[in-house]
């Protein structure tokens, strides 16, 4: 197969350039930047040091991580016990009525969502929507203010990011052969533990895609912190920010993102390992398999050989 | 467990969907331990009567009784009935082993003894080698036995089989039909099995049943759905068939009459009784009838008149065809016909014959080792009749 495929061979190279322009390059020069000194007049300077990682082991650094890690994870929770239900009842609707279910999802993008972000505001500050709501319900006697603290942060978070979650479960759910839930009544499952046995374990590939896709913009994330968390909450994104833009020290800054990366990656490569185990033990038994099946072959039967058996002596009268 | 005769009763059961009748008043009983093909073409509501039986549709009227009880309102999982999906629908996640074991797992059965048992039902569709498999692993022919052990390590009362073999090619079908039946004989459970292939059924069940746009056609031994087809649409549907239009010209014999009477049947004994066909029934009327211009003797169990329009229905098989040299006429009742088609099938040889009245025959000759000159050349002249007896008569509705 040496034919030469001229557009294909075009297109993956822009793909490949693009990456190495716009990703691989700048992220490199980030990896570089952290192992150099801070400059007064350009930034940097170029001397070599260990020591922007030095001043990372800081106990306020390690609690900003910790935080954020928190928070990050807080809210992919709770936007998979959004999402799943919801995206499994746009998967299970009618035909028809599913596209304008997930139209409901994208709509939002629409609005650029830092405005989305600021229109939070009025939900959540003392007196807005959240408040008087509350207060109608007679539920507090006087206005209560959710907003300048991680509860603001968190709520943030999850609004943003569920339709990501939703998404790659509705296409896991939707995929999702109906007839193995039939399969598993008919066997005496309740509907409970059908879904325990065999919607949860289908849809785990949905469960880690919207996982990650939710779990690592919130790491990252530092407009919502910003905007919703006042000044109260630093986050690692909130971090990384100031160290660029406020205290100009790209350095520290750099380094603090490529603590983050390389955990992301990280948690990226335990995945792929475990998901690689159970599929090389899958393998594995099928090999063991294999070689067994020459032993019981489909024909392996008594009736059917007895069957050959008459055609061949046929066959001879 | 079964303590009843009839272990599935279903009466007047009717089921619509929004606003079609998938279910017209169905009444159905199916004995305890017997082998019932539901039968008919796509939509004919045979698999919304086996989602009756098995929990997932409910009647809109009517009442499925199983093993005595009302069934009705009762859940899929409550349901002493499993059901081999048409497309298997093993759990991919999950071994082999664990497939099978669902069932047990769901019912709280002991660890070795789901053990155990999981080991015998493995061993009883030949794979036991298999058990830590995933179904995808497995070719069609071994997921379809997965499925069944899957069903019947349940010890369900009944075993509802849904177009099972569909996914399979014709040699491992025959062969699976094979041991489906072997099965069913040594395990004793009931077996519903859903098919739209006559062929099918009749090679597997003890009764059969046929179904057409809701509605039951005909219920009967596979020997009885072939030979004696309630009507044309059984008649049809169950392999090929000629049907001759005719015309009933007279009486012969009358089993209604009363003794002594013209008609009546003649005493066991007479002359008259000895000039009898051997092989009549009781309750076999004689009529003469016209078919093709030709006035040929036949007989049905049906009351008809002179004059009434009937179709003389014949199976390839029934027909019998005669070589006649061009001068000569056959001295017993025939249509003249001309070879059309010769197809060799190996066992048969098939022909396609127009009469010449313009109509299209098949017929079906076997090869018979004292005859070996059944091959007939298209445009060749011949006389065709039929193995007195072998007709069906029905009352031909459209004259």
């Amino acid at each position: 197969m040496t034919r030469r495929r001229p557009f294909r061979t075009a297109s993956i190279a822009v793909v490949w350039l693009w990456l190495g322009l716009f990703a691989l390059l700048p992220n490199l020069g980030l990896l570089l930047v952290t192992f150099l000194e801070r400059g007064e007049s350009d930034f940097v300077s170029l001397v070599f040091t260990w020591d922007n990682y030095a001043r990372l082991a800081d106990p306020v650094f390690v609690r900003i991580l910790g935080e954020s890690l928190w928070l990050a994870a807080a809210s992919t929770l709770v936007c998979l016990l959004i999402g799943y239900p919801f995206a499994y009842a746009v998967a299970t609707a009618r035909r028809g009525l599913r596209p304008w279910l997930l139209l409901l999802v994208v709509i939002p993008f629409w609005t650029n969502s830092l405005i989305r972000t600021y229109a939070l505001i009025i939900i959540l500050k003392s007196q807005g929507i959240a408040s008087n709501v509350l207060m109608a319900l007679g539920l507090v006697s006087e206005p209560v203010s959710f907003m300048y603290g991680e509860f603001a942060v968190f709520t943030g978070l999850t609004y943003t990011l569920l339709p990501f979650m939703i998404l790659p479960l509705y296409a896991s759910i939707e995929k999702l052969d109906k007839r193995l839930l039939d399969a598993a009544k008919d066997l005496g499952a309740s509907s409970l533990r059908a879904f325990w046995h065999v919607t949860l374990p289908l849809t785990l590939p949905g469960i880690v895609a919207g996982c990650m896709l939710v779990f690592l913009p919130s790491l990252g994330c530092f407009y919502i912190p910003e905007i919703l968390g006042g000044a109260k909450s630093m986050l690692i994104g909130n971090f990384i920010k100031n160290q660029f833009l406020v205290a100009r020290d790209w350095p520290l800054g750099a380094a603090a993102s490529t603590i983050m990366t390389a955990l992301l990656v990280l948690m990226i490569i335990g995945y792929w390992l475990s998901s690689r185990r159970v599929a090389l033990r899958e393998r594995k038994g099928a090999d063991t398999g294999a070689a067994t099946a020459g032993r019981t072959p489909d024909g392996g039967h008594d009736m059917t050989h007895g069957a050959d058996g008459a055609r061949r002596a046929r066959g001879r009268a | 467990m079964a303590d009843q005769e009839h272990i599935i009763e279903l009466r007047g059961v009717t089921k619509t969907f929004e606003d079609t009748v998938a279910l017209d008043s169905i009444d159905l009983t199916i004995r305890n331990g017997e082998f019932l093909t539901l039968l008919g073409p796509s939509g004919c509501g045979k698999t919304t009567i086996l989602r009756l039986l098995s929990g997932f549709e409910q009647p809109t009227a009517g009442e499925v009784r199983i093993n005595g009880q009302v069934v009705n309102r009762v859940p899929p999982e409550q349901r002493q009935v499993n059901t081999v999906f048409q497309n298997y629908a093993l759990f991919p996640h999950m071994t082999v082993r664990d497939n099978v074991a669902f069932g047990l797992k769901m019912q709280g059965v002991a660890a070795d003894e789901t053990a155990r048992r999981v080991h015998d039902a493995l061993r009883m569709v030949h794979l036991e080698t298999f058990a830590d498999r995933k179904p995808r692993q497995l070719s069609g022919g071994q997921q379809q036995r997965v499925a069944i052990a899957r069903a019947v390590i349940n010890n369900p009362l009944v075993l509802l089989l849904d177009e099972p073999f569909s996914a399979l090619d014709f040699k491992l079908r025959k062969q699976m039909q094979l041991e489906i039946k072997h099965l069913q004989r040594q395990l004793g459970i009931t077996f519903v099995f859903v098919t739209h292939d006559q062929e099918e059924a009749f090679a597997m069940s003890d009764r059969v049943v046929v179904m057409n746009e809701g509605r039951i056609e005909q219920i009967g031994a596979p020997k009885e759905i072939y030979e004696e087809p309630a009507n044309m649409y059984v008649a049809r549907f169950v392999g090929d068939i000629n049907a001759l239009p005719g015309r009933i010209d007279a009486v012969r014999l009358d089993w209604s009459a009363a003794p002594g009477a013209p008609l009546a049947p003649p005493a066991p004994g007479t002359p008259e009784h000895a000039a009898l066909p051997p092989d009549l029934k009781p309750g076999e009327h004689l009529y003469d009838a016209t078919v093709g211009g030709t006035v040929f003797p036949v007989r049905s169990p049906r009351r008809l008149a002179p004059g009434d329009a009937v179709q003389v229905l014949l199976r390839p098989e029934d027909l019998r065809i005669d070589r006649i040299a061009v001068a000569e006429t056959p001295d017993w009742p025939h249509l003249w016909g001309r070879i059309e088609e010769s197809v060799y099938k190996g066992a048969t040889v098939d022909l396609v014959i127009t009469l010449d009245d313009g109509q299209r025959l098949m017929a079906a000759e076997f090869f018979n080792e004292d005859d070996e000159d059944i091959n007939y050349n298209p445009g060749e002249r011949v006389a065709v009749s039929w193995v007195d007896g072998w007709e069906v008569l029905l009352p031909d509705d459209a004259a």
